[in-house]
Protein backbone atom coordinates (compact mmCIF):
# COMPACT_ATOMS: atom_id res chain seq x y z
CA UNK A 1 0.00 0.00 0.00
CA UNK A 2 1.22 3.35 -0.70
CA UNK A 3 0.73 5.48 2.01
CA UNK A 4 0.95 9.41 0.74
CA UNK A 5 -0.03 12.98 2.50
CA UNK A 6 -2.93 15.00 0.16
CA UNK A 7 -0.86 17.62 -0.84
CA UNK A 8 1.89 15.76 -2.36
CA UNK A 9 -0.97 14.04 -4.33
CA UNK A 10 -2.09 17.51 -5.04
CA UNK A 11 1.08 18.30 -6.26
CA UNK A 12 1.29 15.41 -8.93
CA UNK A 13 -1.97 15.83 -10.33
CA UNK A 14 -1.19 19.71 -10.67
CA UNK A 15 2.17 19.04 -12.55
CA UNK A 16 -0.17 16.50 -14.67
CA UNK A 17 -2.60 18.94 -15.67
CA UNK A 18 0.27 21.54 -16.10
CA UNK A 19 1.99 20.03 -18.88
CA UNK A 20 -0.79 18.17 -20.44
CA UNK A 21 -0.93 16.93 -23.31
CA UNK A 22 2.48 16.17 -22.55
CA UNK A 23 3.50 13.59 -20.18
CA UNK A 24 4.74 14.82 -16.64
CA UNK A 25 6.94 12.73 -14.72
CA UNK A 26 8.91 13.51 -11.04
CA UNK A 27 10.04 11.86 -7.97
CA UNK A 28 9.13 11.82 -4.34
CA UNK A 29 12.20 11.27 -2.25
CA UNK A 30 11.79 9.91 1.30
CA UNK A 31 14.17 8.91 4.23
CA UNK A 32 15.87 5.51 3.73
CA UNK A 33 13.73 2.86 4.83
CA UNK A 34 10.62 4.43 5.94
CA UNK A 35 8.81 4.31 2.41
CA UNK A 36 7.48 7.46 2.77
CA UNK A 37 7.35 9.53 0.65
CA UNK A 38 8.36 13.31 1.46
CA UNK A 39 10.17 15.46 -0.94
CA UNK A 40 8.59 16.56 -4.07
CA UNK A 41 10.37 16.66 -6.85
CA UNK A 42 9.44 17.58 -10.38
CA UNK A 43 11.27 15.97 -13.21
CA UNK A 44 11.61 17.44 -16.75
CA UNK A 45 10.71 15.39 -19.48
CA UNK A 46 13.25 15.32 -22.11
CA UNK A 47 11.05 13.65 -24.30
CA UNK A 48 8.31 16.52 -24.00
CA UNK A 49 5.93 13.97 -25.81
CA UNK A 50 2.59 13.22 -25.31
CA UNK A 51 3.20 9.57 -25.45
CA UNK A 52 6.13 9.04 -23.74
CA UNK A 53 8.64 10.40 -20.77
CA UNK A 54 11.92 10.08 -19.98
CA UNK A 55 13.68 11.54 -17.49
CA UNK A 56 17.13 14.03 -18.59
CA UNK A 57 19.81 11.83 -18.00
CA UNK A 58 22.17 15.28 -16.19
CA UNK A 59 19.22 16.37 -13.86
CA UNK A 60 18.44 12.77 -12.33
CA UNK A 61 22.12 12.38 -11.73
CA UNK A 62 22.22 15.37 -9.43
CA UNK A 63 18.73 14.31 -7.99
CA UNK A 64 20.05 10.97 -7.22
CA UNK A 65 23.17 12.18 -5.91
CA UNK A 66 21.27 14.25 -3.38
CA UNK A 67 19.31 11.79 -2.22
CA UNK A 68 21.93 9.70 -2.05
CA UNK A 69 23.65 12.95 0.16
CA UNK A 70 20.15 12.94 2.11
CA UNK A 71 20.03 9.27 3.04
CA UNK A 72 16.68 9.32 0.76
CA UNK A 73 15.51 6.83 -1.81
CA UNK A 74 13.24 7.86 -4.35
CA UNK A 75 9.97 5.99 -2.48
CA UNK A 76 7.24 7.50 -5.39
CA UNK A 77 8.21 7.67 -8.96
CA UNK A 78 5.24 9.17 -10.74
CA UNK A 79 4.39 9.77 -14.78
CA UNK A 80 1.01 11.09 -16.42
CA UNK A 81 -0.62 9.17 -19.42
CA UNK A 82 -2.79 12.10 -20.93
CA UNK A 83 -4.60 9.51 -23.15
CA UNK A 84 -5.24 6.41 -21.69
CA UNK A 85 -5.95 5.02 -18.81
CA UNK A 86 -3.57 5.26 -15.22
CA UNK A 87 -2.35 2.05 -15.81
CA UNK A 88 1.34 0.85 -16.75
CA UNK A 89 2.28 0.70 -20.78
CA UNK A 90 4.63 -1.99 -21.94
CA UNK A 91 7.49 0.95 -22.12
CA UNK A 92 6.94 1.42 -18.24
CA UNK A 93 7.38 -2.14 -17.85
CA UNK A 94 10.33 -2.55 -19.75
CA UNK A 95 12.02 0.22 -17.93
CA UNK A 96 10.46 -0.23 -14.72
CA UNK A 97 14.34 -0.27 -12.59
CA UNK A 98 13.32 0.47 -9.16
CA UNK A 99 12.32 -2.51 -7.28
CA UNK A 100 11.30 -0.33 -4.05
CA UNK A 101 9.50 2.19 -5.47
CA UNK A 102 5.49 3.19 -5.77
CA UNK A 103 5.57 3.92 -9.74
CA UNK A 104 1.80 6.37 -9.69
CA UNK A 105 0.28 6.92 -12.95
CA UNK A 106 -1.82 9.66 -12.87
CA UNK A 107 -4.31 9.81 -16.03
CA UNK A 108 -5.61 13.30 -17.20
CA UNK A 109 -7.55 12.39 -20.24
CA UNK A 110 -10.52 13.83 -18.50
CA UNK A 111 -10.50 17.49 -18.44
CA UNK A 112 -12.57 17.22 -14.98
CA UNK A 113 -11.92 14.15 -13.00
CA UNK A 114 -8.19 12.90 -12.88
CA UNK A 115 -7.59 8.82 -12.13
CA UNK A 116 -4.45 8.09 -9.50
CA UNK A 117 -3.12 4.41 -9.28
CA UNK A 118 -0.38 3.15 -8.10
CA UNK A 119 1.97 0.06 -8.72
CA UNK A 120 5.07 -2.05 -7.53
CA UNK A 121 6.72 -3.35 -11.28
CA UNK A 122 9.47 -5.85 -10.50
CA UNK A 123 10.82 -8.14 -12.75
CA UNK A 124 8.35 -7.29 -14.97
CA UNK A 125 5.63 -8.44 -13.17
CA UNK A 126 2.74 -5.24 -12.65
CA UNK A 127 1.11 -5.47 -9.18
CA UNK A 128 -1.28 -2.56 -8.33
CA UNK A 129 -1.75 -2.01 -4.69
CA UNK A 130 -4.19 0.44 -2.47
CA UNK A 131 -3.37 4.45 -2.16
CA UNK A 132 -3.92 5.19 1.68
CA UNK A 133 -4.36 9.56 1.43
CA UNK A 134 -3.97 11.21 4.76
CA UNK A 135 -4.15 14.51 5.43
CA UNK A 136 -1.25 16.83 5.44
CA UNK B 1 43.79 2.07 -13.95
CA UNK B 2 41.18 1.47 -10.88
CA UNK B 3 37.92 3.66 -10.89
CA UNK B 4 35.22 3.43 -8.68
CA UNK B 5 31.72 2.38 -10.07
CA UNK B 6 28.10 3.06 -8.26
CA UNK B 7 25.91 0.29 -8.81
CA UNK B 8 21.80 0.86 -8.28
CA UNK B 9 19.65 -1.61 -6.20
CA UNK B 10 18.69 -2.97 -9.09
CA UNK B 11 22.16 -4.43 -9.93
CA UNK B 12 23.39 -5.51 -6.66
CA UNK B 13 22.41 -9.25 -6.72
CA UNK B 14 25.40 -8.90 -9.20
CA UNK B 15 27.99 -7.81 -6.59
CA UNK B 16 26.37 -9.37 -3.40
CA UNK B 17 24.85 -6.27 -2.17
CA UNK B 18 27.64 -3.79 -2.67
CA UNK B 19 26.58 -0.67 -3.86
CA UNK B 20 30.21 0.61 -5.01
CA UNK B 21 32.63 -1.88 -6.66
CA UNK B 22 36.14 -1.37 -8.14
CA UNK B 23 37.18 -1.97 -11.64
CA UNK B 24 40.00 -1.33 -14.47
CA UNK B 25 40.52 -0.45 -17.31
CA UNK B 26 41.24 2.48 -19.89
CA UNK B 27 37.76 2.68 -21.77
CA UNK B 28 34.00 2.01 -20.47
CA UNK B 29 34.21 -1.35 -22.36
CA UNK B 30 37.32 -2.37 -20.63
CA UNK B 31 35.65 -1.60 -17.10
CA UNK B 32 32.90 -3.18 -18.12
CA UNK B 33 34.55 -6.15 -19.13
CA UNK B 34 36.46 -5.85 -15.43
CA UNK B 35 33.03 -6.09 -14.16
CA UNK B 36 31.74 -8.98 -15.53
CA UNK B 37 34.76 -11.07 -14.29
CA UNK B 38 34.40 -10.23 -10.71
CA UNK B 39 30.28 -9.70 -10.85
CA UNK B 40 29.08 -12.37 -13.42
CA UNK B 41 25.76 -11.16 -15.54
CA UNK B 42 26.57 -7.48 -14.75
CA UNK B 43 27.59 -7.17 -18.65
CA UNK B 44 24.22 -8.19 -20.10
CA UNK B 45 22.19 -5.99 -17.92
CA UNK B 46 24.80 -2.94 -19.13
CA UNK B 47 25.28 -4.03 -22.72
CA UNK B 48 23.34 -5.16 -25.73
CA UNK B 49 24.52 -5.85 -29.19
CA UNK B 50 27.70 -3.94 -28.84
CA UNK B 51 26.39 -0.88 -27.39
CA UNK B 52 25.14 0.21 -23.97
CA UNK B 53 21.42 -0.60 -23.10
CA UNK B 54 19.08 2.19 -23.50
CA UNK B 55 17.48 1.18 -20.08
CA UNK B 56 20.75 1.84 -17.85
CA UNK B 57 22.28 5.75 -18.00
CA UNK B 58 26.41 5.44 -17.33
CA UNK B 59 28.10 8.48 -16.47
CA UNK B 60 32.11 9.16 -15.62
CA UNK B 61 32.45 11.69 -12.94
CA UNK B 62 29.64 13.89 -13.76
CA UNK B 63 29.13 13.24 -17.71
CA UNK B 64 26.55 11.37 -19.40
CA UNK B 65 28.60 8.85 -21.61
CA UNK B 66 26.12 8.70 -24.13
CA UNK B 67 27.72 12.37 -25.05
CA UNK B 68 31.22 11.21 -24.05
CA UNK B 69 31.75 8.35 -26.75
CA UNK B 70 29.52 5.55 -25.27
CA UNK B 71 31.43 2.20 -24.55
CA UNK B 72 34.39 3.81 -25.99
CA UNK B 73 34.47 6.68 -23.42
CA UNK B 74 37.82 6.98 -21.93
CA UNK B 75 38.51 6.28 -17.99
CA UNK B 76 41.49 7.53 -15.95
CA UNK B 77 42.35 7.05 -12.40
CA UNK B 78 40.02 7.52 -9.80
CA UNK B 79 37.07 8.34 -11.90
CA UNK B 80 34.11 7.56 -10.90
CA UNK B 81 31.77 5.41 -12.96
CA UNK B 82 27.69 5.49 -11.47
CA UNK B 83 24.72 3.22 -13.24
CA UNK B 84 21.65 4.43 -12.51
CA UNK B 85 18.39 3.06 -14.33
CA UNK B 86 17.38 5.00 -17.04
CA UNK B 87 13.57 6.72 -15.86
CA UNK B 88 11.26 6.19 -19.27
CA UNK B 89 7.98 4.84 -20.05
CA UNK B 90 5.27 5.97 -22.41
Amino acid sequence: MLVIRRDLVDAMVAHARRDHPDEACGVIAGPYGSDRPERFIEMENAERSPTFYRFDAGEQLKVWREMDANDEVPVVIYHSHTATEAYPSRTDIAFAGEPEAHYVLVSTRDPDEHELRSYRIVDGVVTEEPVKIVES
Amino acid sequence: MAVTVSIPTILRTHTGGEKSVSATGTTLAEVIDDLENNHGGLKARLVKEGALHRFVNVYVNDEDVRFAGGLDAAVKDGDNVTILPAVAGG
